[in-house]
């Protein structure tokens, strides 16, 4: 990426600043359902922070977000953008202003990226020069280049370049908000850890208020800096932030949820950087080297696959931070000082804790 | 009642001024002398006449097929009786169906009638051909025009309806060499086109020539509209070569 600029701060913007989002006793009955798909959701989401919707299908993810852009419309509730209601607004116009991304990413195969990418701007009456300019800027924030991959059409692109399209193309007006449903759902497993990657990236320069709808929690916890779990039947089963919920699941179904595994889960919030590492003076440093933004559960891996043997912690300047051994590991797991701490800062977001 | 001749001559037609006919005299399959003596005053007019016909009634049926095309997709109960008329349509033989257009009074044996009974022809492919490109859309790509804020008429100018060019304009490629086809019965009502000189050589049970020639002309003339027909979907769809 050569843009030392962020989209928000001097690309021709249309909305700089990320807007919060209210759910206010939000409920959805599809017509001629019995039961409602949502029966009363109520969720703040601060601005320009992550949260996730995740839970098992059929549980009114999809739905919850569909009812933010009107693509749904609303059987009573209501839903605050930017503190107006969305129902105050005439659809399309509010469309334009909330990024939208899908699973199946709907790029128009009769258009090249870079008309894909100019959807938006174009609707909302950019000049041609301005247009050209944003989805220059938006192609190279997504680390692709302009002037190859700009007059390619959708058909010419792998699954996870179109993904990315897909998400340059909500982000084409600067929108205050980003509607995202499982957007990595239909990608192999390692692309998608890089998309994932990219995401936090990406989002850490844009600062985007963004609703994220995944079924993997494990993408929710890297995601997310609140998490909505919703059961069965539309209910909000507990709204916190990762941490949070991986230490003290609110019920059943949500430790259920997040699984059996979760205190190692809550490892991998944590990087060895918020470790008290031991010393390295009174162990010889051994063979086995590991970084220091690594987080505690790779740590963790890595000491059990070399069966034991401490490793040596090395800084981003090559100097040695200290060292980690099971015992150190198993001594914080043992007090609590990780599990029921406040949430990571760099396991999930790489930014400020979620407040 | 439509007699088969046409009036038309029972006699070939020679073509005057020449002074050879040795070729025709000998009764060869084909002559050359003839086409060269014929193309002037009798094919070139039969071909002309040929193509507008053809062109008014793929025009006319395209309008009247979009149209009901772009209804039924938002109406859905629409697709059925449209259906099941332009399938009517479409199976009456042709020489019925002119036979049951020439009394309806103001057609008689026109160019109007003869239009009416080509048009019906091309009603039911270019129909169900639009309908099935613009339903075949992708429902994400619908889902993401709306989620932008479209609107339905701009989602379907610049999203549905180019998508559907393709299947668009293979329904026209059907209709047009259908229509060029059948206009060679259709000289039967309006007395033109590649199919009077056709008529003549049929009544004609020697000279060959002349039926030849038409029909091979009608034949030129259909793959010829086909591959003009092939080179307007590439400009218009780049799109579908990408791959
Ligand atoms: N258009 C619709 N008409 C009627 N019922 C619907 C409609 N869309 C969804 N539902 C129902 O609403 C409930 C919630 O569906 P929704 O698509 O929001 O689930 P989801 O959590 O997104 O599931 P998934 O993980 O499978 O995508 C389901 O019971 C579903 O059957
Ligand atoms: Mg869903």
């Amino acid at each position: 990426m050569s843009t030392s600029t962020t989209a928000q701060i001097e690309g021709p913007s249309a909305f700089p600043q990320a807007a919060p989002l209210e759910l206010r006793h939000v409920c959805k009955r599809y017509a001629g359902q019995r039961e409602p798909a949502i029966p009363d959701l109520s969720l703040e989401v601060v601005a320009g922070e992550v949260c996730v919707l995740v839970g098992p299908s059929g549980s009114g993810k999809t739905t919850a977000m569909r009812l933010v852009n009107r693509m749904i419309p609303l059987t009573s509730g209501d839903i605050l953008l930017g503190g107006r209601s969305v129902l105050e607004r005439e659809p399309n116009e509010l469309r334009r202003e909330i990024g939208y991304v899908i699973q199946q990413v709907g790029l128009f195969p009769h258009q090249t990226v870079s008309d894909n990418i100019a959807t938006v701007p174009r609707l909302l009456g950019w000049d041609k020069q301005r247009t050209a300019t944003r989805v220059h800027e938006l192609l190279e924030l997504i680390g692709m280049d302009p002037d190859d991959v700009g007059p390619r059409y959708p058909a010419q692109l792998s699954g996870g370049q179109r993904q990315r399209v897909g998400v340059a193309r909500a982000l084409a007006a600067d929108p205050p908000l980003m509607l995202m449903d499982e957007p990595f759902g239909a990608i192999d497993p390692i692309t998608r850890a890089r998309l994932q990657d990219e995401f936090l990236r990406l989002q850490e320069r844009v600062r985007k208020t963004i609703v994220f709808v995944t079924h993997d929690i494990d993408e929710a916890i890297m995601m997310g800096h609140k998490i909505a779990i919703l059961r069965q039947g539309g209910q909000l089963a507990q709204y916190d932030t990762p941490a949070e919920i991986l230490t003290n699941p609110a019920d059943e179904f949500v430790a259920e949820f997040v699984g059996a595994d979760r205190a190692l889960k809550r490892l991998g919030l944590a990087t060895l950087a918020e470790v008290e590492l031991l010393a390295p003076n009174g162990l010889k440093p051994g063979a086995n080297k590991v970084a220091l933004d690594t987080t505690v559960r790779d740590a963790l891996s890595q000491l059990l696959a070399a069966g034991g043997e401490p490793l040596t912690v090395f800084d981003e300047r090559e100097q040695v931070a200290g060292i980690v051994t099971l015992e150190l590991l198993g001594g914080l797991l043992g007090n609590g000082s990780l599990t029921a701490g406040e949430p990571a800062s760099s396991g999930g977001q790489g930014g400020e804790p979620a407040t | 009642m439509i007699a088969l001749a046409a009036g038309g001559p029972v006699i070939p037609t020679f073509g005057g001024g020449g002074s050879s006919f040795t070729c025709e005299r000998a009764n060869r399959l084909f002559c050359s002398s003839w086409l060269s003596r014929n193309w002037g005053p009798v094919l070139w007019p039969a071909l002309r006449q040929h193509i507008v016909l053809t062109l008014i009634a793929v025009t006319i049926g395209f309008v009247i097929s979009t149209t009901l095309a772009l209804i039924a997709y938002r109406r859905r109960w629409l697709e059925r009786p449209v259906l099941i008329i332009t399938s009517i349509l479409y199976t009456i033989p042709s020489l019925a169906l002119f036979e049951l257009l020439e009394p309806v009074p103001g057609l008689g044996l026109s160019r109007t009638t003869a239009e009416v009974a080509l048009v019906s022809y091309t009603l039911l492919i270019m129909f169900r051909n639009t309908l099935t490109g613009l339903r075949e859309v992708p429902d994400e790509v619908r889902d993401a025009a709306a989620g932008m804020g479209m609107g339905p008429l701009r989602s379907l100018l610049r999203v549905e309806l180019p998508l559907a060019v393709p299947a668009i304009i293979a329904g026209v490629r059907i209709a047009t060499v259908t229509v060029i086809s059948l206009a060679t019965v259709a000289s039967l009502i309006d007395n033109e086109g590649l199919g009077v000189p056709i008529l003549t050589a049929i009544s004609n049970e020697v000279f060959k020539t002349e039926l030849i020639a038409a029909g091979a002309l009608a034949v030129g003339l259909a793959l010829t509209a086909d591959g003009l027909l092939v080179i307007i979907q590439r400009l218009l769809t780049p799109w579908t070569r990408a791959a």
